[in-house]
């Protein structure tokens, strides 16, 4: 069942009294109660429609209180660049940080691995000693040929810098000047050390403003045309940003760029040429998408695949910004697959009707998922996110029902005492979180990895999500483990 | 056996200064460890007679890694039974030299180096303690005494008060106390005065004031300190004595560095500031 607005501050004042007081007021400003919307009306000033929008965001962790956010490095290696499949990222430093991130992200991709698709690989310059005591140029450049000699069809080479190369203040920007003109391929330097920033988020920026500097208008479209869009942001984790093109083009777009699961580098370089860019993933994205609005007068504009009632909000949305054939088309491809998608709603909804979930995850699908959940008869409680920033909240919080908490940054403590008093039927988060609350006797669905399922974009991916969910909330295991309440 | 750091401001006689002195040592009967914590690796050249002994970072770097090393290719032997070690670590301008004196202590350490016979190890560190790396030498089961060569310059006094406040630092977690100000004279007005009242400020002493001798520039062209160089001559003494002083020394204090103020007020007590005309003030 559901708690009310009022029950939820008072579970939310009791999690909190566990912290010492500073800590508590500090925690305090991450969170949010959505009011119902005659209050909202009341307490809100006139500018912004939203008064409970501010949620403070995107500042340090307490130390000690188990934050799952990532680093720099994670958010440009491991998000932005990482999916990029015809190029050899390069973890630069010690083993650790590519070693333990290979493959944990599930970005697919085409092409044969190790002749034209790399993204199975690990590539680290595996620093010793000597590295940092006399720098890492010498080997990196080696590395540099080496990838060259090896994999002949790579496109490019991306450093992704690890916290030591800043520490010892190696030039990788001239070594990667230096072999881009001695090898005649990209040579990208990025400067992700992972101590910078507070969360992965920086390393999204840095990563965007890297692919900004080196890669983006360096290559020109052959055959422009009116149809032409780019999709940004989608990580293709599980087949997702398959399963997206798939409807762009069925509207009769033409995608020639993919940012950046399954992508490459040929078509992100052109990517200025488009007429729209499409942004699935704003957080991640949005700064590559503003520098083409900016410079090259491209517009851009969100759109939500998850749920059908969302993937017909944005096909409509899409249409309208091109000519009367595609908006024909828009209704077409509506229409086309309505049948099928009222099939899996008729068949999953009476069985997750009025379930709750309560969700915590990073850059997007914290408020894009509420739709497909939507969809299927379930309701959001709780919502967070483990890098946001204002926007995020700003574009979270109207979304969300009378009652519904949001949370910013939430610590291992807030989380399992808030699932454990909200008591919601589901809750999607990471692998971090999965057997904790699996383990407490709640229904669990990893939202990051698709827990190794997937697609959930697009008409593809919907019954293949209303099936996972239905899985987890009805499975049989949950009536033989005791829930705590 | 005694472990000794010298530390003090860039270019003021470190490395010369500490090898005349280890002369004076090992001449007194005293076995001798110098381990050369600068990149330069020039710790060692006047014990060795060599233009720069093959560095544990050098080596370690040709061969992949420490592990790959022996201590006797890094380890050499001088003037009468000096043993000499240097750190080494890159050119200017590229990588982490800091990393590179922590690297070669640790070798130097768990190879057995530190033998019971040795009387004295003495560590001759880079001129700026600009990161952690250069303050390994300070750190706990390390040396344990301090000497800064200084001068009666203000940037060099301005350098011992700072390292002060590093071996305050490391007094409280390592106890590493401070012997005393090693004067490297550059005959500066009243310089006798002037470092005395400073290391009477931070609580320590004088310990000798090495008088400026051009005997100590002809040495160093032949590669040779002062003490082999020229036994007669009367700086050969003076760094017997600096020798015979820190052998004998028990005054080890934790310093107490001055505020900026107070180390300009102490330069301007012995007339070191009063020579900048007052600007004029016209009507």
């Amino acid at each position: 069942m559901k708690p009310s607005a009022k029950d939820v501050r008072a579970i939310l004042d009791e999690v909190l009294k566990a912290y010492p007081e500073k800590t508590r007021k500090k925690r305090e400003g991450h969170f949010a109660v959505k009011d119902s919307p005659e209050a909202e009306a009341a307490a809100s000033d006139g500018e912004s429609a939203c008064s409970t929008c501010a949620v403070k965001s995107n500042v340090k962790s307490i130390p000690g209180v188990m934050t799952a956010r990532g680093c720099a490095y994670a958010g440009s290696k491991g998000v932005v660049w990482g999916p990029i499949r015809d190029m050899v990222h390069l973890s630069h430093g010690p083993v650790g940080c590519g070693y333990y991130s290979w493959s944990t992200r599930r970005n697919l991709a085409q092409g044969k691995p190790g002749v034209d698709n790399f993204v199975p690989f690990q590539f680290t310059s595996d620093f010793q000693e000597k590295d940092i005591v006399y720098g890492g140029a010498q080997k990196l450049e080696d590395i540099c040929r080496e990838v060259t000699t090896l994999f002949p069809l790579a496109k490019g080479i991306s450093i992704q810098s690890e916290c030591p190369i800043g520490l010892i203040g190696d030039d990788i920007e001239a070594s990667a000047k230096k072999m881009q003109a001695e090898l005649g391929v990209d040579v990208v330097p990025v400067r992700c050390e992972g101590f910078r920033g507070v969360s992965q988020s920086l390393g999204h920026h840095i990563a965007n403003d890297a692919i900004r500097d080196h890669v983006l208008g360096k290559s020109k479209l052959p055959d422009p045309g009116p149809y032409d869009v780019a999709v940004i942001g989608d990580y293709n984790i599980g087949g997702d940003a398959w399963a997206s093109r798939k409807i762009l083009e069925e509207l009769g777009l033409r995608v020639v760029a993919m940012w950046s699961g399954d992508g490459q580098l040929e078509t992100m370089k052109l990517t200025h040429n488009v007429k729209l860019n499409l942004i699935h993933c704003y957080r991640s994205m949005n700064y590559i998408a503003r520098h083409m609005e900016e410079e090259y007068g491209i517009p851009w504009l969100e759109y939500n695949f998850f749920g059908p009632t969302r993937i017909e909000a944005s096909l409509r949305a899409i249409a309208a910004r091109f000519d009367d054939k595609i908006k024909e088309n828009a209704e077409k491809v509506i229409e086309r697959h309505k049948p099928a998608m009222d099939a899996v709603v008729a068949k999953y909804r009476p069985r997750l009707d009025k379930k709750t979930v309560m969700l915590y995850v990073g850059g997007l699908r914290p408020r894009h998922v509420i739709g497909a959940y939507e969809d299927l008869g379930m309701e959001i409680i709780g919502a967070g996110y483990e890098f946001g920033h204002a926007d995020d909240y700003k574009r979270t919080i109207p979304q969300m029902k009378e009652g519904a908490l949001i949370y910013d940054d939430v610590t291992e403590h807030e989380l399992d005492a808030l699932v454990k008093n909200m008591k919601p039927d589901m809750v999607g988060a990471g692998i971090k979180e999965k057997y904790v609350f699996q383990k407490m006797g709640v229904p669990f669905r990893q939202m990051h990895s698709w827990d190794y399922s997937g697609p959930y974009h697009g008409y593809d991916g919907f019954p293949i999500f209303a099936r996972d969910m239905d899985m987890a909330v009805n499975s049989p295991t949950w009536d033989l483990v005791k829930a705590p309440w | 056996m005694r472990q000794i750091a010298i530390y003090g401001k860039g270019g003021i006689g470190k490395s010369t200064t500490t090898q005349n002195l280890v002369a004076g040592l090992a001449e007194a009967g005293k076995k001798v460890l110098i381990v050369g914590c600068d990149p330069k690796a020039d710790s060692t050249r006047l014990i060795l007679h060599a233009k720069a002994q093959t560095t544990v970072m050098d080596l370690a770097r040709d061969r992949g890694g420490v592990e790959e090393l022996e201590l006797s290719e890094v380890m050499m032997t001088g003037y009468r039974g000096v043993k000499c070690a240097e750190s080494g670590g890159p050119e200017p301008g590229v990588g982490c030299a800091g990393r590179g004196v922590i690297t070669a202590i640790n070798f130097l350490e768990e190879n057995g180096a530190y033998t019971p016979d040795l009387d004295f190890v003495f560590y001759d560190v880079l001129g700026d303690v600009v990161c952690g790396g250069f303050a390994m030498p300070m750190r706990e089961k390390k040396a344990q005494e301090i000497y800064i060569v200084t001068s009666g310059e203000m940037m060099a006094m301005y350098a011992a008060n700072n390292i002060c406040r590093g071996i305050v630092k490391y007094a409280v977690s390592g106890g590493i106390r401070l012997g005393g100000l090693i004067c490297n004279s550059r005959k500066v007005d009243k310089e006798y005065e002037l470092i005395a009242a400073l290391a009477d400020k931070l609580g320590t002493q004088l310990i000798h004031f090495v008088p400026r001798d051009n005997v100590v520039q002809r040495a160093e062209l032949k590669r040779m300190t002062v003490i082999e160089y020229e036994p007669q001559a009367n700086q050969a003494d003076e760094y017997r004595t600096l020798a015979r002083k820190i052998s004998e020394n028990k005054n080890l204090v934790v310093p107490t560095p001055m505020t900026m103020d107070e180390l300009e007020e102490l330069l301007i007590t012995y007339g070191f500031m009063d020579t900048e005309p007052e600007i004029a003030v016209t009507a």
